[in-house]
């Protein structure tokens, strides 16, 4: 494959822009007349830039709001709210052959291998797809040439264009879904949890296959995940999220060596570590109760309700994501501080 | 689990990627090849199965018999004698005669025209009003399907007799080919409620499937999404579906024969066929048993077709 | 966490009595249209009183059905069992009939599953649930079969118990639907405990919350515990003893510190590197090649051997036995003492 347009662009250079991005899903009673009784706030106000070469993981229990942060900026969702930027392209206010546009620069790869292939397409109708719907994108005659480049460029044998996705493996079909993601050339790829369906010992497979793309194409990753071990490896900045909203934003070491708030705290301590022996040593933090509804969220500090450290203060005043004296980068914490010994 | 996770394989491509991936595994067909299509493979599948020869062949034949039945029968079912009353079997007349005097035989070969065109063309027309309605209302949702759900559960609501007597009951002094038309009108129109259901709940199932989100993130419009997505992934029950409501819609046609409301005389079906031969089962049971047998084996041989064309078109089964 | 400071080695000598729990040479397979899968190859292990044994596998590992088996919950056909002894208090329950395996379900052994939504009914009340097998079971009046499920719920730490007796499995989040499971399991109060996958579908904060639970439950009530699961962190944290499975077999079977610290069997050593660790920064990924072996065509000698590193000739041609390793640990690779030495390194 020829190197990609991004090659010479610089590295570290802002890519997608990130603006307080709000996604309310409303609540309603009623088929034809159809009455608002209130919101589910999936998505609350998420702020961040992803740079040019950068993988950014998004961590967070479910009912966090990170598939549907990634939903948002696919344009499967309408946000309701919020900008964000592609390039310095409005990605929020494109439609039409301008969102088409946009959309060869930006695509995903998919949690679950299973439901994310048609199962009455060939392979290589399903990696050859985006050059039907962009025609401009590889002249008519060169299209099988490209699906058993992009087959090979993922570790499939070429040969395998006429298979139907129910012939491969899962670790397989993911990376026919990696394929198709690919086609078009894009310079981010949101990856929605992409090795959380798979087997123990396919999953490191196919993140060396990400990590090796990236460096092969200069992709920019969000990273999407609920394992934070996982997170951890192949992301250079990690996103923390708690309800709809980012509670700590920082490099890969400050979220995993000098967590500043609790709930990042906490979720790290709770991570069960293969190792029986560094086990004993790792002082675990407990949190009691389950996260609040989104429907109906604590004022405040949101995660006050589960907080050991809660006051008055995070009832009444919501903290924001903002630098912190503990540690130079944004925590959401009233009180935030590096734990000791962790 | 399909033998491809077996072999021990071809591991040179992934080594050579550096990527220690899965085995490729040599492949089943042969190398070169031809990129194929979804329609092309149900074909070569199709080829192959003995039960899609036989119930094809079934279809032929009746339609061939619609078509041309003087080929089948060289004896005219209008030819009724009361003499001949359920006379045994002479000259051509296989099954004897009926109640009326008339060839039992030949009234059956005669009678597929009609019940066959019923059948077949009201089951299409359903189809593509229960497609068209149900692709809508599971597709667009919102608005579109609450209207649409409303019109079904209406339809659904008017009780077939009497739809089909105010709507029938003023052609009665109308032409043959009119009435015929009337028939698989009123059949279409009552008719493709369930079908239309069936379609639009899968519809919505494969709608929420991650592989319509994956063409909408490609920028795929709502045509091709449709067209290509969702439709071969929702159109296996409605063939089912349909195929057992092409049987019933030529049993309908008896009932409404058997009102006056139907076909008439001198239109010959084997519903009409089949309700006068009820009358006199206990005098004569050939000619209740031929029209019925021949009624059952052509909805048998369509739901068979239905059956395996539906197989073929599913990947999975292969 | 508090864990027994004395850690029962594998090969324990068999106390007196026997075993509680006791899997002999058990063969399993799946009888399709298209194919047998022998799904299970000879598996044998055993469990005491008071102690957690974890079964350690992939998908399609056999680690499931093998607890199937014990539970007599296969599915047959397609499942047979063509070999083998289930030992419970010496006696084989696969000598049992129907009605005699009825009896030992959920009084003597209960299994608790992944998916705690589907393994409620969502028409009835928790409270119900829980309490109709008391009922059946035990013959229980109405009155005294809501005080033990509310009793039941307590102890599986359910908040306000009494409150809730009358909500639906709905009304439940994940983590307390899972509660609601083990408080079913435990209401005939069991010996011995089958955990599959008890926490997979769960949030980690909530996951911890629920081992710390089968942890404690386990030491309160002086229950024996199979834990099946395909998270080596999980396992680090509860588990005595480990039983690695593969293709229906056991390959590795050691206690968790020695396992960790030096598997002795090319599969665990492949998959402990395989795996991102939380606590360790710039790790690079090492993989296992290739894919598990299709049960319909188990590769030939051992079954490990078209993925392994250290495969030799005799791999491909001998099927290893287990290899009783010095500290009472077994392997069954021909190389088990050169691959635990690696991993020692």
């Amino acid at each position: 494959m020829t190197a990609p347009a991004s090659s010479t662009k610089v590295r570290g250079e802002t890519i997608l822009s990130v603006d307080n991005v709000v996604k309310h899903f409303p609540i309603s009673r009623g088929v034809l007349f159809q009455k608002q009784i209130g919101a589910v706030k999936a998505v609350d106000g998420v702020s961040f830039e992803l740079r040019r070469g950068e993988t950014l993981g998004v961590v967070g229990e479910s009912g966090c709001g990170k598939s549907t942060l990634a939903r948002l900026l696919m344009r499967l969702e309408t946000p309701t709210s919020g900008r964000a930027t592609l390039e310095g392209r409005d990605l929020f206010k494109a439609s039409g052959s301008e969102l088409r546009r946009l959309r060869r620069n930006m695509q995903m790869v998919m949690q679950d291998p299973y439901t994310s292939l048609n199962p009455r397409m060939t392979v290589g109708d399903i990696i050859g797809e985006p050059f039907v719907i962009h025609p401009e994108a590889a002249p008519k005659g060169s299209r099988q040439r490209r699906v058993q480049e992009l087959l090979d460029v993922v570790g499939l044998n070429p040969e395998h264009i006429n298979r139907y996705p129910h012939q491969f493996s899962g670790g397989q079909r993911q990376r026919i879904g990696i394929a198709r993601a690919l086609a078009l050339r894009p310079e981010v790829i949101v990856c929605d949890e992409p090795v959380s369906a798979l087997d123990v010992s396919i999953q490191a497979q196919v993140i060396n296959l990400l990590e090796q793309l990236q460096d092969e194409f200069g992709l920019s990753y969000i990273f999407i995940a609920h394992d934070l071990s996982v997170v951890r490896h192949i992301s250079d900045r990690v996103a923390v999220m708690y309800l709809g909203k980012i509670v700590e934003i920082g490099t890969e070491e400050e979220i995993y060596e000098r967590a500043t708030h609790p709930y990042t705290q906490a979720l790290l301590s709770a991570v069960p570590v293969p190792d029986p022996d560094a086990r004993e040593e790792r002082a675990i933090i407990r949190l009691t109760g389950d996260v609040p509804s989104p429907a109906d969220p604590p004022s405040g500090c949101r995660f006050r309700t589960r907080c050991w450290k809660a006051q008055e203060v995070c009832a009444t005043q919501e903290p924001h994501t903002v630098l912190r004296a503990a540690d130079p980068h944004p925590s959401a914490c009233h009180f935030a501080e590096v734990r000791p010994g962790a | 689990m399909s033998d491809f996770e077996t072999v021990a394989a071809t591991e040179d491509q992934a080594a050579r990627r550096g990527v220690s991936g899965e085995p490729a595994t040599p492949d089943r067909i042969g190398a070169p090849q031809r990129a194929r299509s979804l329609a092309g493979d149900a074909w070569r599948d199709l080829r192959r199965n003995p039960i899609f020869w036989v119930s094809l062949a079934l279809v032929v034949l009746a339609a061939a018999m619609a078509a041309v039945p003087s080929l089948f029968t060289a004896n005219d079912p209008r030819d009724c004698l009361l003499s001949r009353q359920h006379a045994a079997p002479s000259g051509g007349a296989i099954f004897g005669y009926d109640f009326q005097g008339c060839d039992v035989y030949a009234r059956a070969v005669y009678g597929t025209r009609a019940s066959l065109l019923v059948g077949a063309l009201a089951a299409l027309a359903t189809g593509v009003i229960a497609l068209i309605v149900g692709m809508l209302a599971g597709y667009f949702g919102g608005w579109v399907d609450a209207v649409l759900s409303r019109v079904i559960d209406i339809v659904l609501g008017i009780p077939l007799l009497l739809a089909a007597i105010v709507l029938l009951k003023r052609l009665s002094t109308s032409s043959d080919n009119v009435r015929l038309f009337a028939v698989i009108f009123v059949l279409a129109v009552l008719g493709w409620t369930t079908a239309a259901r069936v379609i639009r709940s899968s519809v919505i199932t494969a709608k929420e499937q991650d592989y319509v989100s994956a063409a909408r993130m490609l920028g795929a419009r709502n045509g091709r999404i449709m067209w290509r997505h969702i439709l071969p992934n929702a159109l296996a029950p409605a063939i089912v579906v349909l195929t057992i409501a092409l049987g019933s819609f030529i049993a309908a046609e008896a009932t409404l024969s058997f009102l006056g409301i139907g076909l008439k005389a001198p239109t010959i079906s084997w519903g009409q066929d089949i309700d006068t031969g009820r009358i006199h089962m206990r005098e004569a049971a050939t000619p209740l048993i031929v029209p019925s047998a021949f009624l059952a084996l052509t909805v048998l041989a369509f739901i068979m077709l239905g059956d395996a064309i539906r197989d073929a078109f599913d990947p999975k089964l292969r | 966490m508090t864990q027994s400071a004395v850690r029962p080695t594998p090969a324990s000598p068999t106390p007196p009595g026997g075993h509680l729990l006791e899997v002999r040479d058990l063969h399993v397979e799946f009888r399709t249209t298209e194919g047998v899968a022998r799904v299970i190859n000879g598996v044998t292990y055993h469990l005491d009183a008071g102690e957690t044994l974890a079964v350690l596998g992939e998908s399609g590992s056999g680690k499931s059905v093998t607890a199937q088996a014990i539970m007599g919950i296969l599915d047959t056909p397609p499942a047979h069992v063509r070999s083998g002894q289930i030992l419970y208090q010496g006696r084989d329950l696969l000598t049992h009939s129907e009605e005699q395996r009825r009896q030992v379900r959920g009084k003597e052994i209960a299994m608790i599953f992944q998916d705690a939504l589907s393994a409620l009914n969502p028409v009835f009340p928790v409270g119900w649930q829980i309490g109709e097998t008391l009922r059946q079971r035990e013959g229980m009046s109405r009155a005294d079969a809501r005080r033990r499920a509310v009793e039941l719920m307590d102890l599986v730490k359910i908040p306000a118990a009494a409150k809730r007796l009358g909500d639906y499995p709905h009304q439940f989040s994940g983590g307390m639907r899972q509660r609601v499971m083990i408080a079913m399991a435990l209401a005939l109060d069991p010996k011995v405990l089958i955990a599959d996958e008890p926490t997979t579908a769960l949030d980690v904060t909530v996951q911890a919350q629920i081992m710390d639970l089968l942890a404690d439950l386990r030491r309160d009530l002086n229950m024996a515990m199979i834990l099946i699961t395909h998270d080596l962190g999980v396992v680090a944290g509860v588990a005595d003893r480990i039983a690695v499975m593969y293709a229906g077999r056991i390959v590795e079977h050691a206690d968790v510190r020695s396992l960790y610290r030096a598997p002795a069997h090319p599969y665990t050593k492949g998959l402990l590197e395989s795996i991102p660790r939380l606590d360790v920064r710039g790790q690079a990924l090492s993989t296992i090649k290739g894919l598990p072996p299709n049960l319909m065509r188990i590769p030939s000698g051992c079954p490990f051997h078209p993925r392994c590193p250290y495969v030799q000739q005799v791999c491909v041609d001998v099927v290893p036995h287990d290899l009783v390793l010095g500290d009472g640990r077994t392997s069954a690779c021909h190389f088990a003492q050169e691959v635990r030495d690696d991993s020692a390194r």
